[in-house]
């Protein structure tokens, strides 16, 4: 096994008795990246300078016998939704196209703090609004697995650089499945974890009351690690929780011999394509194998979690998007008349097609008469399908099903039809309207060799138990150590 | 219910973004595809369901915070209007409101 292919786990093994060494690591991957991502337009932005100076300053702590924590000189990737001081941060628009921000999110100021090392910025669907990572204004992300389809999205550029090993662990941001969905698609493992674990300080807004960061890596294992660094209470982010979420990896070893496992019948029914359905029904027999009971179940109001949402979050898009109007930072159209003029500009041109769309929407919805109709019978909607999952849960400990009812698809199918695009959500959405944590693990392919992935959701704060139960999971299967043929190491 | 091309270029002007005659027609059709789509909300009963705002408002103990109206941090005014497309003598320069 090369390096390059190792978890977090192991490459913090291999730091930890000298094996390699921080600017190695860091050279091996940013050379990697210089290699693939021509092809794959996992990255925005990449600081050789800055990644290797990070990592100098790893190597003489740990020379000084003072690593500042087990992720200390692991390279990683950040989503460009995280702000990084001195290094741009774009969210995929051209709005933000040339932003550098004066501060750094917490998320990153956390992980920089355990001394992991910042290889770049990955691309994403503009301002985390799709899934497939093709509304980006730096161009769409490719596949790895096939580089004529897309990686799933938002979190698309993070996924592929995960699968290509130009990167062994990522950060990303799930609104309604953008951590989640690109996993699956791209055969690798994410997190979405409690809504509130980890702070949204300095992870651009999309909507906020569904907006959670959350880790990326090649195993169960890995987002532990990550999410130990990542999450904890925040101050300057008023819906963090103050309650500790503790070790993430404390319950890795779980039992899976009684375990409860909650099917729905809802995520098992028409639209999804049949290879993923029998990828996941054999996950869900091996959990059977261990000892685990099968609860079937209903969830039945998962057909309105997606109407729920597109108007949820178009409306607190719209909010949050106001601030870009050219004056205090970002794009400024060049050619405009009076002040009202300036600002109408400047977000046509600031922003693409989707994010337009999803303005729009959101402006309709809260407007004056369509309030209630729309918004307040979303938010009813939500409680009721989290009410769903509060009564499976007095049932089952997980519930198990597909992380997306289909495999990636081709660059450009889907492009020019977004509600057959929102649609695909339906297994994700659901559990970020309920706040709950969720992951997506691989749990093998279709026949056109493309990943599948398992969703496991919990009940909240459940984290540590769901990294066990898909821990165990993969000390059984090889699907997460696969390698793309097309990125061969 | 559909939106014909006015009360798009109406939600247009409140949202700030400016729809061109020619692409009002595109625009309309896309938003009424996706307002067909939430449309099905109107078929949920939720008499007597209380509205969700949080998402762990049902969580013993989880209340969103206030903190106290104080100056907790430092002036980075100089920093700040870098970023700004134009700024002069540590204003924000926009066209002219008042005449």
């Amino acid at each position: 096994m090369t390096v390059l292919d190792e978890t977090v786990a192991g490459l913090a093994r291999a730091l930890a008795a000298r094996r390699v060494s921080a600017v190695e690591l860091a050279g091996l991957f940013l050379r990697r990246i210089r290699d693939l991502d021509p092809r794959l337009n996992a990255f925005i932005t990449v600081d050789e300078e800055r990644c290797l100076a990070e990592a100098r300053a790893s190597d003489e702590r740990r020379a000084r016998g003072e690593p500042a924590s087990v992720l200390d000189g692991i390279p990683l990737a950040h989503k460009d939704i995280f702000c990084t001081r001195g290094l741009r941060t774009t969210c995929g628009s051209r709005m933000l196209a040339d932003f550098v921000s004066p501060y750094d999110a917490h998320v990153v100021e956390r992980l920089a703090r355990a001394g992991a090392l910042t290889l770049g910025k990955t691309n994403m669907d503009e301002f985390a609004m799709g899934s497939s990572s093709e509304s980006s204004w730096f161009g769409p992300v490719r596949n790895p697995w096939d580089t004529r389809r897309v990686p799933g999205g938002s979190s698309g550029g993070s996924a592929a650089a995960l699968a290509a090993r130009m990167a062994p662990a990522a950060t990303g941001s799930d609104t309604g499945g953008s951590i989640r969905q690109p996993a699956a698609m791209c055969g690798v493992c994410g997190l979405k974890p409690t809504y509130g674990t980890v702070s949204r300080y300095g992870m651009v807004a999309f909507a906020s009351s569904l907006d959670q960061g959350g880790p990326m890596a090649r195993s169960a294992e890995d987002l532990g690690l990550l999410l130990n660094a990542m999450a904890g209470h925040d101050p300057r982010d008023s819906t963090s929780l103050e309650r500790p979420l503790g070790d993430c990896t404390r319950a890795l070893d779980l039992e899976l011999s009684g375990l409860r496992i909650g099917l729905p019948q809802e995520y098992f029914g028409a639209g999804l394509q049949p290879e993923v359905g029998a990828r996941v029904m054999e996950a869900v027999r091996w959990f059977e194998r261990q000892g685990a009971r099968i609860v079937e179940l209903a969830l039945a109001h998962t057909a309105l979690a997606v109407p729920a949402y597109y108007v949820l979050a178009p409306a607190e898009a719209s909010s949050n998007l106001a601030r870009y109007d050219g004056v205090r930072y970002g794009h400024r159209a060049s050619d405009y008349g009076d002040l009202a003029d300036m600002y109408r500009r400047t977000r046509a041109e600031g922003f693409g097609a989707e994010v337009r769309r999803r303005i729009l929407v959101g402006t309709y919805v809260l407007s004056h008469g369509y309030y209630d109709a729309y918004y307040l019978q979303a938010q009813k909607v939500r409680r009721l399908i989290a009410r769903d999952f509060a009564e499976a849960f007095a049932r089952c400990d997980f519930v198990l099903g597909p992380t997306v009812p289909g495999t990636a698809f081709a660059i450009g199918e889907r492009t020019h039809d977004p509600v057959q695009l929102y649609l695909g959500d339906i297994f994700t959405i659901p559990a970020s309207l309920a706040g709950l944590p969720a992951l997506s693990i691989p749990c093998g392919f279709d026949a056109a060799g493309l990943p599948v992935g398992l969703q496991i959701v919990g009940p909240h704060f459940s984290e540590p138990r769901l990294l066990g139960a898909a821990h165990r999971y993969q000390q059984a299967t090889d699907w997460h150590r696969r390698v793309p043929p097309e990125t061969p190491l | 219910m559909s939106l014909g091309p006015e009360q798009v270029q109406r939600i247009a002007d409140l949202a700030r973004i400016a729809v061109s005659e020619e692409e009002l027609a595109a625009v309309a059709a896309q938003l009424n595809r996706v307002l067909a789509l939430v449309d099905r909300l109107q078929a949920a009963d939720t008499r007597g369901v209380e509205p969700m705002a949080h998402p762990l408002d049902t969580e013993p103990g989880v209340v969103q915070r206030r903190r106290a109206d104080e100056v907790t941090e430092p002036d980075r005014r100089e920093e700040f209007q870098a970023l700004a497309p134009q700024c002069e003598a540590g204003l924000y320069l926009v066209p002219r409101v008042l005449e």
